[in-house]
């Protein structure tokens, strides 16, 4: 099963590679973009088909490895299983 | 007496510290690949600087799990000294040997400068030779230097005096000016409760010939050397 992981800077904490990148946007124009935080995504395959047990996997890596909690966030997405 | 200096794929300024303890202090120094289960027989540790596992994921995120971190942590555990430099703070921040994170500098460029340090804890191994009132001029070299501890944490570490370098001005003002990376409270060095764990982010290994700018990184190597050889006898 092919999980996403987005992990994303604390909202508390500054972004300055989201900052610099909104003066950018500004200087070209885009005038309605209010904010810019830069993350990562990362890619996971997990030998399971099972929902549960491959977001329990997922969160234990974020925990002790693709994320640092101590400054960022991570949000795990899994494959939409409706269809 | 028996320095180690850790090497991990990337570090590159392994060389550096070999130099300014076995050359320049005349201490007995090996290096210590990355994979070696054991220190072996050192009385303390030196975490270069560098870019292991290329900064991947994270500066020092990968080298964390290297097995000679294993043998780090119990060392660090029986109160072994070990000092991590840049990459090597790093490094012990990831391990969480030491508390709090490195971010990118708020400049978002790479600093390369002597900068001007104050010392405000000089009970740990590396700083108990560093003259008073004295301001050290050692450089750093960072793309990642600028530490962050929540209000809470920086409390702490205010409480239990484990800042132990701070960015100063020439005459030891601790000013916004003189903080070379956006830094909480100008911090460039901190060490663990138990103060044998310290990590900065200047460099003293390159401030040790006064003709190559500075022999101001010598009273860390002083510091380690009086401290050892007087458990020793």
């Amino acid at each position: 099963m092919q999980v996403d992981i987005v992990i994303t800077l604390r909202e508390s904490i500054l972004d300055p590679k989201g900052k610099a990148s909104h003066h950018a946007l500004e200087n070209l124009g885009f005038s309605d973009i209010s904010s810019v935080r830069i993350g990562k995504f990362i890619q996971i395959d997990i030998d399971t088909d099972d929902p549960a047990k491959a977001r329990e996997i997922a969160t234990e890596a974020c925990e002790k490895l693709l994320a640092n909690t101590v400054m960022e966030n991570y949000e795990i997405r899994l494959p939409d299983t409706a269809s | 007496m028996n320095f180690g200096v850790l090497v991990f794929p990337g570090s590159n300024c392994d060389h550096d510290a070999y130099h300014a303890l076995k050359h320049i202090h005349g201490i007995n120094t090996s290096f210590i690949w990355h994979k070696e289960p054991e220190l072996g027989n050192v009385d303390g540790v030196i975490i270069p600087g560098g870019f292991s596992y290329g900064d991947y994921l994270r500066s020092g995120a990968i080298a964390r799990f290297s097995p000679v971190m294993n043998a780090v942590a119990r060392f660090a555990e029986k109160g072994g000294p070990i000092l991590g430099i840049c990459n090597g703070f790093q490094i012990l921040l990831e391990a969480r040997l030491l508390p709090g994170t490195m971010m990118a500098n708020e400049q978002l460029r790479f600093t390369c400068k002597f900068v001007n340090l104050v010392c405000q804890n000089r009970k740990t191994p590396f700083t108990s030779s560093i003259p008073d009132d004295m301001v050290l001029s050692i450089p750093v070299a960072h793309g990642e230097g600028n530490y962050y501890a929540d209000s809470k944490l920086l409390k702490e570490l205010e409480d239990a005096n484990q800042v132990v370098f701070r960015y100063c001005d020439t005459d030891g003002n601790i000013t916004a000016e003189a903080n070379p990376n956006g830094s909480a409270g100008n911090i460039a060095g901190i060490c663990n409760k138990k103060g044998n764990v310290v990590g900065m982010m200047p460099h003293p290994e390159r401030a040790v010939e006064s003709d190559l700018g500075s022999d101001h990184g010598r009273y860390l190597f002083e510091s380690a050397l009086s401290r050892i050889v007087a458990a020793l006898y």
